[in-house]
């Protein structure tokens, strides 16, 4: 059965993909490689995952500020999520969205809403107006 | 958001592109933090210019071929790059140029070429109650706790973009009522030597960050002729295991004279009692390699005062290590440093120094696995995950043991 979230749009934009909820917080810094796209922070559930194409969902981010950086070079060598849904506003990792969108890379969709109403996983889908609907 | 005439022309100029850009980059950010509206920041803290990949070079040239210029003084946070020691820093030759090129394009824009996470300690220390908009954790914990300035964490771009327009959103812990403590830290219970053990304040700020994430806490209970290095070392710590940009030391920090004051008047809803033994805890957090790996040494993050790498060379006592040192400061120690020749003191007994960056965001660190000893929270928090290499936490002291023994030495009588 499909859910559906209104979400809160804090960079508007459309995605799908498969959703991935992340069993931790985590620094993009430090956290996700830039070169890969993988999750490399050390004793992290999701140690060793890809973020690319998913519909990455953070329950918390936490600790350096070049999050935004790191996130924008994934956008740029297109091993970026396809979408961001955050627990709690980070306006550092979503900068690297609207940097992102300014340099012609890509336009991903940031939404905010809590992440206990979500499913573990299935194919999300983010709609212009932040609506979220997992099936 | 409300913005002011002048706001909105500047987002509309077509003739100052890059203006207009790192407006539309603050308005945004304001956008989507729910900000009512900009202020004026007094400086800004660049951490920008450490190289992450290409993207961030193309974005920093567009600002620079837009002609932009910083509004505010700017320092800048480490770069990638060893600009005193070239042949340090490892990898390939096009992230080394591109490197460079990001580290140039901070400097085209007119900021300070401080490259230091430690800028509080390079003579850029805003007033008590003054907005600024620093980036890099450490520092904007620094910054607003023990200096009592104003500022949010400003990631990469939003800090630039704040320097080139002198605004930023008004928000978090630019504003009076996020800046008040609401769980108090008690550390009373704690012996008087462990408080003055120098490897407290790193693992106190990783259990802080870790227990209380982005909740404004008061320490209550640490000595009041806490050191600045110590408090850094909290900070950093703090930073770099939770969303922590401030902290309020009861008797020590400007906005916490008592409790109730750093409370603004409220009771905290939470009291955490510290013991010896979550301390210990803590602390092991830190380590995740075993000893028998243990192959360099890695100290200052932040960045060594010139204070700590006395101590350090009081430590070591003309005695050379028989594992790679690697010391990690800023030109503004280095500086003083030389005048009485303790650089080149420590670099004859085999010591590396690392000046403008760090081993933790740059390669350095010579051969694949093995692990650091690092009396650094920080360093031990990141290391693994940025260098592949296994972490082995102790005090300045045990550092130093360590490094002359060639293997792990560390003095568990410390920490009761």
């Amino acid at each position: 059965m499909a859910v559906r979230v209104a979400a809160r749009v804090l960079l508007a934009g459309r995605a799908t993909g498969p959703l991935k909820v992340l069993g931790a917080p985590i620094s993009f810094w430090g956290g996700v490689a830039p070169e890969t796209g993988r999750i490399v922070l050390p004793g992290h559930p999701d140690l060793g995952h890809s973020v690319a194409g998913t519909v990455l969902a953070l329950p918390g981010t936490v600790g350096s500020s070049s999050a935004s950086a790191v996130l924008l070079e994934l956008l740029y060598r297109g091993l970026g999520p396809a979408a961001l849904v955050l627990a709690a506003p980070d306006a550092i990792l979503a900068l690297g969205a609207v940097v992102a969108r300014e340099m012609g890379y890509a336009t991903i969709p940031v939404v905010q809403c809590p992440l206990d109403a979500l499913p573990q996983e299935g194919t999300a889908t983010i709609a212009e107006d932040g609506v979220l609907t997992v099936d | 958001m409300e913005l002011t005439a002048a706001e909105r022309q500047v987002l509309n100029d077509s003739a100052r592109p890059a203006l207009a850009l790192a407006m539309g980059i603050v308005v945004e950010a304001g956008r989507m933090l729910g900000a009512a509206r900009l202020l004026s920041v007094a400086s800004a803290h660049i951490d920008g210019c450490l190289y992450h990949g290409d993207s961030g070079v193309h974005f920093l040239e567009r600002l620079v071929a837009g002609g932009g210029r910083v509004a505010v003084p700017a320092t800048l946070n480490v770069g990638a790059l060893d600009l005193l020691h070239p042949d340090l820093v490892g990898g390939e030759e096009h992230r080394r140029a591109m490197a460079r090129r990001l580290m140039d394009a901070h400097v085209a824009l007119g900021c300070t070429p401080t490259w230091t996470c430690a800028p509080y300690q390079a003579g850029h220390r805003p007033a008590l109650g003054q907005h600024v908009a620093w980036g890099e954790s450490n520092a904007v914990a620094f910054a607003n706790s023990v200096l009592g300035a104003r500022t949010e964490r400003y990631g990469d771009f939003l800090d630039i973009s704040c320097a080139l327009t002198g605004r930023a959103p008004a928000h978090g812990l630019h504003l009076d009522a996020n800046r008040r403590a609401t769980v108090r830290v008690d550390v009373t219970g704690l012996s008087p030597a462990l408080l003055r053990l120098d490897a407290f304040y790193p693992v106190l700020g990783a259990w802080l960050g870790a227990a209380v994430g982005g909740a404004v806490a008061v320490i209550d209970g640490l000595p009041a002729d806490v050191g600045e290095d110590a408090l850094k070392a909290l900070g950093a710590g703090a930073a770099a295991t939770g969303a922590v940009g401030l902290f309020h030391v009861a008797g020590v920090t400007p906005e916490a004279p008592t409790v109730a004051a750093a409370g603004g008047g409220a009771a905290p809803r939470e009291t955490i009692t510290l013991t010896a033994e979550m301390v210990r805890a803590a602390r092991d957090r830190l380590s995740t390699a075993s000893a028998g790996e243990l192959d360099c040494i890695a100290l200052g993050s932040p960045h060594f005062s010139a204070a700590e790498t006395r101590t350090f060379a009081g430590l070591l006592a003309g005695r050379r290590p028989a594992l790679p040192v690697y010391l990690c400061t800023g030109r503004h120690a280095v500086d003083e440093l030389d005048r009485d020749g303790l650089r080149a003191d420590l670099e004859a007994l085999g010591v590396t120094f690392v000046v403008d960056t760090c081993v933790v965001v740059t390669p350095i660190l010579k051969g694949g696995g093995g692990a650091m000893m690092t009396n650094s929270a920080k360093f031990a928090h990141y290391g693994q995950g940025n260098t592949g290499k296994g972490t082995l936490f102790g005090t300045l002291s045990d550092c130093v043991e360590s490094a002359v023994a060639g293997r792990l030495a560390r003095d568990e009588s410390q920490w009761r």
